[in-house]
């Protein structure tokens, strides 16, 4: 009831203005671009849950794309139409995902869509983008094992996130025991899967590995935190490497600050916690824990400052944070705007095999490019927890990192590559040359 | 002549030192570090401590250093002349974990002649972990000043640690360092004995191995100790999030799937409150709470007492309608709060009394969970004694177990009926503002803890407080030992598992009302 409410106010005008009363409260959407019934726009549509336990994180990337089509509009729109946003809800409910993709794509005509955020969503809505041919940009850190036409991944690859940060602690922190705890699901699985056959190929032990999954929400730590304070004291610099993900982070961090687990004895390098995550805890207890992500609030580059601002005005919020999934948002909807102009046209496959090689500045000085296999460069920054719940960064990848999309690490997907430019295929076996390896 | 009196700041160590720290880079100031320490300046302890609590200002452009006071004065750290003010270009000196470490190192040595001995056990403590024989000639001077025991103590230990490691000191002083540290018997001591390198003398190899089983053996009665204590923790919470569901759903009978939003309201009063606070009377913080709790009681309460006369009373007797309209109105809830103050966690902090942790035996027990324990109970022997020996308690038993009955005997039973609901509810709010103390304060706090309260009430017995007592802490205790053995996703199938295979045998939950009230 409440997603299909929203839906109508961004498509219809009958049932506009008493619907738009009712809704303002209840679903508080922030400014909205006015809904056009002419032919003289472009729509663009937003897949983002706006409740359930997902609204946390994907709210405001709702917001962040909302804020690029009223910057792109005030520029004069994109071939000389305005672009309208279609909000849709799918209310963190992983079947409603392909529900709403097929409305945005079959009853609205959008020319594109920005959304998802966990894996399970972006897997649920992948026939759909097939099936009617349509582009999907997809923000968010993942787990890699994928390569798909229609599908744009401007977050970042296992290659672009968690193995720079492993390397980092066994560079700089010199750690011999390492701790992979994440939330149980596909991306932490997957992940630490990488991770722990990267490990071992650089001679750590099976036994100085410890692997651990919590439910979602898990608020409970207090075992988990004792054994690896207990696995910690085997004599070895120990570090923690978290995928733990979402709502569960407060509840971890406060049971390691309480536990007195301080950042100079067991680091934490978390994958999942970012500016966003922090409003929600005092950090002092956390100084010099770590984070690894592609993107900093903290970082100090023209783009970003402008980004920043311009944003804390359009939110009228000037305290609003900025994050990672926030600036891939960001660099996916200018690569599209700029394809699109290449293009000349919203046409699916033109602008889909406009879109590799395109590039666009990101915000912390360097530039974006998409590949052949959908996924884009990034730099790599690792940045240390703050007193007032900003990062700083104390170290970054020397250049661009180039985003794979199938791991190296993996047996099963070591002789795979992405080519939709050459091959015209997601999954091409260097091995056996043929399209159609794993994961097809 | 002139020339002269101008340049000389420029020399020495110390001086060389102090100017690294401008260059912004974390082995320059890591170097400055090491130096200040040995360089016996008299400035040392106050510039390396500023370094640790980010008051350590750098001016890139001037090469100049400054120190700003705890008291937020600020002094030149080269000359320790006072200065008005910091330039604004002055930043403060950025750490790393590695610096971090440096910098506790070295205030360790700096600190082993402080005169507070909390602060020279610290310092002991500091050594101990990095164990570096520079330090030796330190300690060893500290210890003959020692007067207090528990200083004595910590710097016997710290100058076992350095002679275990120390090259050429002989076999007899390191098997008296082995039989220190292991009385010491923590994890922090297993660390350092299993670190002692195989190629030692045999005695000390074998004195080290046995150290380690001994204190290996000695943990293991301790972690059962702690899955106890944890398991205690975890049922508090349990019973604390059930307990005021044991009153709306226990003793009204009502299927009420908007209990977690009344924990969640809760907990954002909690948020209101310290907001006030913060703003308004910044002196009162470590109070907060105490005025949450009754706040959050009326809150919800008065909430509660809203939704039984405008939605549930048109619904008893009817337990699908009200579990449809319960569920709707939970998310109608989570929906408004989303509203009003956003989809993403609100800030609650720890008073100063509820941080931290103290060590009891080898155990750690963290304040907030055990205020958490103490405050469930609180809670739960006022409700019982409320129920028991107050004319509204009376009343509700009665309307409770025989409706028509209580009205024949002139008690307004529908006005009972908002009372109840209202307590019931209030309870939940009460327990958001516990379990702000540990949980997120987001809009789904309360999903989270319903399926849990559920589960509580249902195998503790409905309409029976105590079987909710003892339901939540059998469900603690079983998940916490469950936890280190099955893991934590596998721990909690168990449990549902082994909960279902109970109702099955005993439906009526562990302690069955018997007699006519069951009809009711």
């Amino acid at each position: 009831m409440l997603t299909q409410s929203t839906h109508d106010i961004a498509t219809s005008h009958s049932r506009r203005r008493w619907l738009a009363a009712a809704a303002g409260l209840v679903l508080g959407l922030s400014g909205f671009t006015s809904a056009r019934a002419d032919d003289d726009t472009i729509k663009v549509g937003v897949l983002h849950s706006l409740s359930g336990t997902m609204a946390i994180s994907e709210t405001t990337l709702k917001d962040t794309v909302l804020f690029m089509i009223d910057e792109q509009n005030k520029k004069g729109g994109v071939l000389g139409k305005k672009l309208e946003a279609v909000v849709v809800d799918p209310a963190s409910n992983w079947p409603l995902f392909a529900e709403k993709a097929r409305e945005l794509i079959t009853k609205d005509k959008v020319s594109v869509v920005f959304g998802c955020w966990t894996s399970v969503s972006r897997k649920s809505v992948l026939p759909v983008f097939k099936e009617l041919n349509s582009i999907l940009f997809y923000p968010v850190q993942y787990e890699g094992e994928e390569s798909e036409r229609n599908v744009f991944y401007t977050g970042a690859a296992p290659n672009q996130q968690a193995i720079p940060a492993v390397d980092y602690l066994m560079k700089e922190e010199k750690v011999k025991r390492w701790v992979l705890a994440g939330t149980d699901y596909v991306y932490p699985r997957t992940t630490n899967k990488i991770l722990e056959a990267y490990l071992k190929s650089k001679g750590v032990a099976q036994e100085d590995i410890m692997i651990n999954y919590t439910p979602f929400g898990h608020s409970d730590w207090q075992t988990i935190v004792a054994d690896i304070k207990k696995f910690g004291s085997a004599g070895k610099k120990t570090a923690v490497v978290s995928t733990i993900n979402g709502d569960a982070n407060v509840p971890f961090y406060k049971e390691l600050g309480n536990q007195g687990i301080k950042a100079t004895d067991i680091p934490v390098v978390a994958f999942s916690v970012g500016e966003e995550e922090l409003a929600g805890i005092d950090t002092k207890p956390l100084l010099g824990h770590l984070a690894a992500w592609n993107y900093f609030e903290s970082i100090k580059t023209p783009a970003n400052e402008k980004f920043i601002k311009e944003w804390q005005a359009y939110t009228k919020n000037p305290k609003r944070t900025t994050n990672d999934p926030m600036e891939a948002t960001y660099i996916g909807f200018n690569m599209w705007v700029k394809a699109v102009e290449k293009a000349k046209s919203v046409d699916a496959d033109k602008v889909i095999d406009a879109l590799p090689g395109t590039k666009t500045p990101n915000l912390t000085g360097g530039v974006a490019e998409v590949l052949p296999n959908h996924h884009i460069t990034k730099p790599v920054f690792i940045g240390e927890i703050k007193g007032n719940g900003q990062f700083d960064v104390v170290w970054k990848t020397p250049g661009l990192v180039a985003g794979d999309a199938w791991s190296k690490e993996l047996p099963d997907s070591k002789d795979l590559v992405g080519d939709w430019v050459g091959k015209k295929c997601g999954n091409y076996s260097t091995k056996t040359n043929k399209c159609g390896g794993q994961g097809s | 002549m002139l020339f002269s009196m101008l340049v000389p700041v420029m020399a020495g160590p110390f001086e060389d030192a102090v100017a690294k720290f401008a260059n912004d880079d974390y082995s320059d100031s890591e170097d400055a570090v090491g130096a200040i320490a040995t360089s016996g300046n008299p400035l040392a302890f106050s510039i390396i401590s500023a370094l640790q609590d980010g008051r350590l200002m750098a001016d890139p452009d001037a090469k100049k250093i400054y120190v700003t006071q705890p008291d937020g004065k600020s002094i030149d750290a080269l000359t320790g002349a006072a200065v008005a003010s910091v330039p604004d270009s002055a930043a403060a000196v950025r750490l790393n974990n590695h610096l971090r470490r440096a910098v506790e190192a070295a205030l360790g040595g700096l600190t082993l002649s402080s005169p507070d001995p909390e602060k020279r056990i610290l310092a002991a403590q500091s050594v101990y972990k990095g164990h570096d024989e520079a330090m030796l000639p330190l300690i060893d001077g500290a210890l003959q000043k020692e007067t207090n025991k528990s200083a004595k103590q910590a710097l016997t230990e710290a100058r076992a640690a350095i002679l275990l490691f120390k090259d050429d000191a002989t076999e007899q002083q390191k098997l008296e360092a082995i039989a220190t540290i292991k009385a010491r018997g923590d994890q922090e001591a297993l660390a350092m004995l299993t670190d002692v390198p195989a190629d030692a003398p045999p005695a000390v190899a074998h004195a080290a191995t046995a150290a380690v089983s001994a204190i290996q053996q000695r943990l293991a009665l301790w972690s059962v100790v702690q899955n106890a204590w944890y398991g205690l923790s975890l049922g508090s919470v349990l019973l604390l999030a059930a307990i005021g569901l044991a009153i709306t759903f226990g003793v009204m009978g009502v299927i009420n799937m908007a209990h977690g939003e009344m924990v969640m309201i809760g907990a954002y009063v909690t948020f209101v409150v310290q907001q006030t606070i913060r703003s308004h009377f910044p002196g009162l913080f470590d109070y907060s709470l105490v005025f949450a709790v009754p706040l959050a009681f009326i809150v919800a309460g008065a909430i509660g007492v809203v939704i039984e006369r405008t939605i549930i009373r048109f619904l008893y007797g009817r337990p699908l309608e009200t579990l449809l309209a319960t569920w709707g109105l939970s998310l109608v809830l989570q929906q408004a709060v989303r509203t009003m103050f956003g989809p993403t966690n609100q800030e609650v902090a720890n008073p100063s009394w509820m941080s931290g942790a103290f060590q009891l035996g080898q155990i750690s027990i963290t304040y907030n969970r055990l205020w958490i324990l103490c405050f469930t109970m609180a809670v739960f022997a006022i409700l019982l004694a409320m129920l028991r020996y107050t004319a509204l308690g009376l009343e509700m038993r009665a309307v409770t177990q025989n409706r028509r009955m209580a009205a024949s005997m002139g008690i307004a039973t529908s006005r009972v009926d908002a009372l109840t609901f209202g307590l019931g509810s209030g309870i939940a709010g009460i327990a958001g503002v516990a379990l702000s103390q540990i949980d997120n304060v987001s809009p789904n706090l309360g999903q989270s803890y319903i399926i849990d309260s559920f589960m509580v009430v249902v195998f503790g017995g409905v309409g029976n407080l105590w079987g909710t007592l003892v339901g939540a802490f059998t469900l603690g205790i079983a998940n916490k030992f469950l936890e280190p053995v099955a893991g934590a996703v596998l721990g909690k199938i168990a449990i549902l598992v082994l909960i279902i295979l109970f109702i099955q045998k005993r439906p009526r939950g562990l302690f069955a009302l018997k007699g006519r009230a069951v009809e009711a």
